[in-house]
This record gives C-alpha cells, sequence and structure tokens, in this order.
C-alpha cells in the first residue's frame, strides 16, 4: 500500500543543512495499522508528510496506493491527497464553519454536489459518534469531539490511507483511549490503512500492529509491536517499552523485593501472545516441585494480543530451578535472572 | 432652537453634502475592499513560505503600498490631478474625488488584509492542502472566512479614515461636508455651519463603527 524507498529529505536553514529524513526505507501493507514512534525532532513529522506530499523528498521515491507521490504534482498530487486524509494534534479545524460544514469541507474541494455532501455528512457526524451537535462551532467543543470531527472529515472522501499526526497528544488519557478504539473501529470497519506518528508508546501498544522506531531521522527499529515489545533490540526501543510496561514503580517493587526475598531465584519471565494464557506456575510446581512465589505481575493488551510481565521467586533444589528456568524458556517464555542466591 | 443656534445653516445644503460625503465614502469603501483584497492576497502568498513565495512580486507589491500609503493625502489629491482629468475629463465633483480615494486608502487596506491573512492558523492551511485544495479554494475556503472579524474591523478602520479623506477632498472642490465646512462655514466666517458639519460627519463615523462592530462579532465564532 505503501512504499518509501531509501528517502532522504534535508531542509535548508540560516545555520545550514538539516538532515530530517535520513535514508529511510519502510513498507505498510493494505489494511494495517502502522505506528512510528520516535521523541521531537526525530523527523517524523517529516516523514509523514512525505507520504502526502506536503514534502518532497531529497532524494528516494514514495508511492502510495501504486502512485508515485514523490514525483507527482500540481492536479494530480491534489486528487492523490483526497484518498490520503490526515488527522492533526491539533485538530486543524475551521472555527468559522459548523461541526457538519467542517466534515462537508472536503467534499466542497472534491467537487460532491450539495444533496450528496449532506447525505455523507450525516452518515459521517453518526460514525464518530457527534449526533445532535452537527450545527455546533469547534469552540463549543472539547477536545476530543474536535478530534472526532477531524476523523470525520479526513474519511469524507473515503480514503485508502488516513494519516495520524499525533492525533491523541494533545488529549487526556481517558479521551486518547477512545478516541484511539474509534480509529481502531475505522479499520477494521473500512478496511482502512493507518499510519500513525506518536512519542506515547501506550498509542503503539493500544492500536499498532507493526511499529517503526525513528531517531535522529533514521529509522532504528521495525517489526512486529509485540515482537519488538518482547525483544527490543535499540537503547530507544527498551526506553519506549519501558514507558508502558516496566514503570518506575515496578522497578521500585524490584528493589523492594530484593531486599525482602533473599533466597531463591528471582527471575522476570516475559509473556507474549498466547503463551500468556497458559497456567505455567502450576506446571512449574507439579512438575519440579519446587516453591514459586509471585512478587509482581503486569499484563497489558496489544492490537496482536495481550503482553505481560511476571516477578517471581523459585525456591527449592538448585538443580530442579536450573531444571525449571531451561524448560521456560522451551515454553517460548522469555526469562531474565534478576538476582542469584 | 436649532434656527437661533445656528442661523445660517442651510438644510438642502446640509443635506446634499451629506448625501456627497455617503457617497463618496461607500463608493471608495466598496472599492478599497475588492482591490485592497486583492493587493493583500497577493502579498500574503508570495510571502516567504508561502503558496506562491516570490522575492521579487512580494517585495515590488509591498514597495507600492508603503510609497502610497506614505503619501500625506492632501498631496496625494494633488499629485493624482492630471491622472483624473485624464480618467473623468474633470477634477470638480464627487466622481473626482473616487481616484484618489481609492489610491490612498487601498494599499492601507492591503497592509491590513495581510496581517489579517497571517492570524489564520498555519494548520488549517496545511490540513486544507492534506485535502486537496488548490490556491483558489484555500483563499476563498480558508483565508477569507478564517480571517473575517479581521477584515471587516479592518474595513471599518479604513471606512473611517475615508470620511476623513472626502473632507480632504471637499476642499479642493469635491463636494461633501468638508467641502461644505470650508466654503459655506470657514471663508465665509460662519461658524455654525462648520460645528454642524462636525456634527455630521461625526454621526456618519459612529454609524459606520456600530455597523462594523455588530458584524466583526457576529462573524467571530471562536
Amino acid at each position: 500500500m505503501i512504499e518509501v524507498k531509501d528517502v532522504t529529505k534535508i531542509f535548508k536553514t540560516k545555520d545550514g543543512e538539516l538532515t530530517a529524513v535520513d535514508h529511510v526505507s519502510l513498507s505498510v501493507q493494505k489494511g494495517e495499522i502502522f505506528g512510528i514512534i520516535g521523541y521531537s525532532g526525530a523527523g517524523k513529522s517529516t516523514l509523514i508528510r512525505l507520504l502526502n506530499g506536503l514534502e518532497k523528498p531529497t532524494s528516494g521515491s514514495v508511492t502510495v496506493n501504486g502512485l508515485e507521490i514523490s514525483s507527482i504534482k500540481g492536479k494530480e498530487l491534489r486528487k492523490a491527497r483526497q484518498k490520503i486524509s490526515m488527522i492533526f494534534q491539533h485538530f486543524n479545524l475551521l472555527w468559522s464553519r459548523t461541526v457538519a460544514e467542517n466534515i462537508a469541507f472536503p467534499l466542497e474541494i472534491a467537487g460532491v454536489p450539495k444533496a450528496q455532501r449532506d447525505k455523507k455528512v450525516q452518515e459521517l457526524i453518526e460514525l464518530v459518534g457527534l449526533g445532535g451537535r452537527a450545527d455546533a462551532y469547534p469552540s463549543q467543543l472539547s477536545g476530543g469531539q474536535k478530534q472526532r470531527v477531524g476523523i470525520a472529515r479526513a474519511l469524507a472522501n473515503n480514503p485508502e490511507v488516513l494519516l495520524c499526526d499525533e492525533a491523541t497528544s494533545a488529549l487526556d488519557p481517558e479521551t486518547t483511549d477512545s478516541i484511539l478504539s474509534l480509529l481502531q473501529d475505522i479499520n477494521q470497519r473500512l478496511g482502512l490503512t493507518i499510519v500513525l506518528i506518536t512519542h506515547e508508546m501506550h498509542v503503539i501498544r493500544k492500536i499498532c500492529h507493526r511499529v517503526a522506531v525513528m531517531q535522529a531521522g533514521r529509522i532504528v527499529e521495525q517489526g512486529d509491536v509485540l515482537e519488538v515489545f518482547r525483544n527490543p533490540q535499540a537503547d530507544i526501543t527498551k526506553n519506549f517499552v519501558m514507558q508502558v510496561s516496566d514503570s518506575r514503580e515496578s522497578k521500585e517493587a524490584i528493589e523492594h523485593i530484593l531486599k525482602n526475598y533473599p533466597t531463591g531465584k528471582l527471575v522476570k519471565l516475559i509473556f507474549v501472545g498466547n503463551t500468556s494464557d497458559q497456567p505455567v506456575i502450576s506446571y512449574l510446581i507439579k512438575e519440579f516441585q519446587i516453591d514459586v512465589n509471585i512478587l509482581y505481575g503486569n499484563i497489558s493488551e496489544t492490537a496482536n494480543g495481550p503482553y505481560g510481565t511476571l516477578i517471581v521467586q523459585l525456591d527449592g533444589d538448585k538443580e530442579k530451578v536450573e531444571k525449571a528456568l531451561e524448560k521456560l524458556q522451551t515454553m517460548n517464555i522469555k526469562t531474565e535472572v534478576i538476582s542469584n542466591d | 432652537m436649532i434656527e437661533t443656534l445656528f442661523p445660517n445653516v442651510k438644510w438642502d445644503l446640509m443635506w446634499q453634502a451629506t448625501y456627497d460625503t455617503v457617497y463618496m465614502t461607500v463608493v471608495s469603501t466598496a472599492v478599497t475592499f475588492v482591490l485592497g483584497l486583492l493587493i493583500g492576497i497577493l502579498l500574503f502568498l508570495t510571502s516567504p513560505h508561502q503558496l506562491w513565495a516570490n522575492k521579487v512580486v512580494h517585495f515590488l507589491t509591498g514597495s507600492l503600498v508603503n510609497i502610497f500609503r506614505s503619501i500625506p493625502f492632501i498631496i496625494l489629491i494633488i499629485l493624482l490631478i492630471p491622472f483624473t482629468k485624464f480618467l473623468l475629463g474633470t477634477i470638480r465633483g464627487v466622481n473626482a474625488a473616487l481616484p484618489a480615494l481609492i489610491i490612498g486608502s487601498a494599499p492601507f487596506y492591503a497592509r491590513l488584509v495581510l496581517i489579517a491573512f497571517r492570524e489564520v492558523d498555519k494548520g488549517v492551511i496545511e490540513a486544507a492542502r492534506s485535502m486537496g485544495a488548490n490556491t483558489f479554494q484555500i483563499i476563498w475556503k480558508v483565508l477569507i472566512p478564517e480571517s473575517k472579524p479581521a477584515l471587516i474591523s479592518g474595513i471599518t478602520v479604513t471606512a473611517v479614515a475615508l470620511v476623513g479623506y472626502t473632507a480632504m477632498a471637499g476642499i479642493i472642490g469635491a463636494g461633501g461636508l468638508g467641502n461644505l465646512a470650508f466654503l459655506e462655514g470657514f471663508q465665509r466666517s460662519r461658524e455654525d455651519v462648520t460645528l454642524m458639519s462636525t456634527i455630521f460627519i461625526l454621526v456618519i463615523v459612529f454609524i459606520i463603527q456600530w455597523i462594523g462592530d455588530t458584524i466583526t462579532a457576529k462573524t467571530d465564532k471562536r
């Protein structure tokens, strides 16, 4: 659906050249939710703007839905943009238009007749859950409602791709979740391909199928979301994963545990996907006759399945403990020994 | 009562002069609005990082605007006498004042238009571009509607200034309340005529300001 090949974008500034995107290649499949995560200044905003031609690459090519966005211009590019919608961090609604008029805006641009426009607007207002607010002005809406208008507006011309530019970064956590659910729902119902950029791992965890991690204009890691969570490679990715799984609290908890449970082996188990459904603990106890003491647990849901961590104390015969650990490896559970007695 | 306070005021002349002033103000404001808007759009679109970013055009338009904005109006009228004569065949009467009024105020309004457009959220323009809007659609559907309150309060300020300009134009023979105050009032030492003309001008200005403020408040949905 989207093919980015060896793209570099250099901005000329007063202080010299700035490489915002540095030899990036990635491909996004049809119907997938693809996340790009990075801290501010990593180049993700520029990257997403290359996908609808708001920025032109200095070198490399961008192809969306069979059209080479990086080389078309004028009318052809404007036509292509109608099928590549975008939503924004600050919503970018027209304050001078009502909710219904804002949603009708892209239809007016596309030259859709009035009667058809009104019908489509009505449908979209219902789809995003804004029934009854058609005649409100943006200034009368909450942040979440504004983003719903943004999403409805983005869907007006039945796009193939939806680009989300930090779409939830200006929203509170609860509203973020409701907007993410809406995006997921749209993705499933309409088969829409979604590319989103964010600096919150929570967003990636909640709805993305695949993720690319960006740092200083480069993609340092990309892959299936669960795989990246289970086995982050780059340091920056580890930091992002920590945002959602190992909060500061769990670090403190581990220190506390180490102090209070000096015997046995403290092991962190990382479960991904269906392994988190297995009755691992009771299996260990029965099979190896060791004591398993659960000290800390955490599970979070991702779009591809659950992801969990468990810190346990394994106590008993040393040999049996070793065997139990070996067994865990074969069960596709990542283990990490925190302390040896 | 009024007759004793203003013994020399001839009401038919007063109303004729009022009509002339209103006529000159309305026509020149209308033309200034269109012309200033066009020049403002050109200035905005050719400024750096905008859709038609062009240093040469921006500089030339900007310079022209600044030159005409800087010339004192009374001098501009005199400088434009040959132009007016060429255009209308005469330099007397209300229509003869129009070229100078428009050329004097359109650059001023163009600056106000530029300021109004600069206040439009860049994100909204980007959103329109991301939807495939062309330049005309961005001007017509984004820039103008999103800056409407500023455009209207700008034209109100310009119209009020134009009332003042018509009075100056009146002194060199364009008619209107300024002309009346000068010829009938000042030159014949009839202070009551000058005073009454002033009162009429003030009323016109207040009405313009009130209309402008009302429409501005009504269009602002922020």
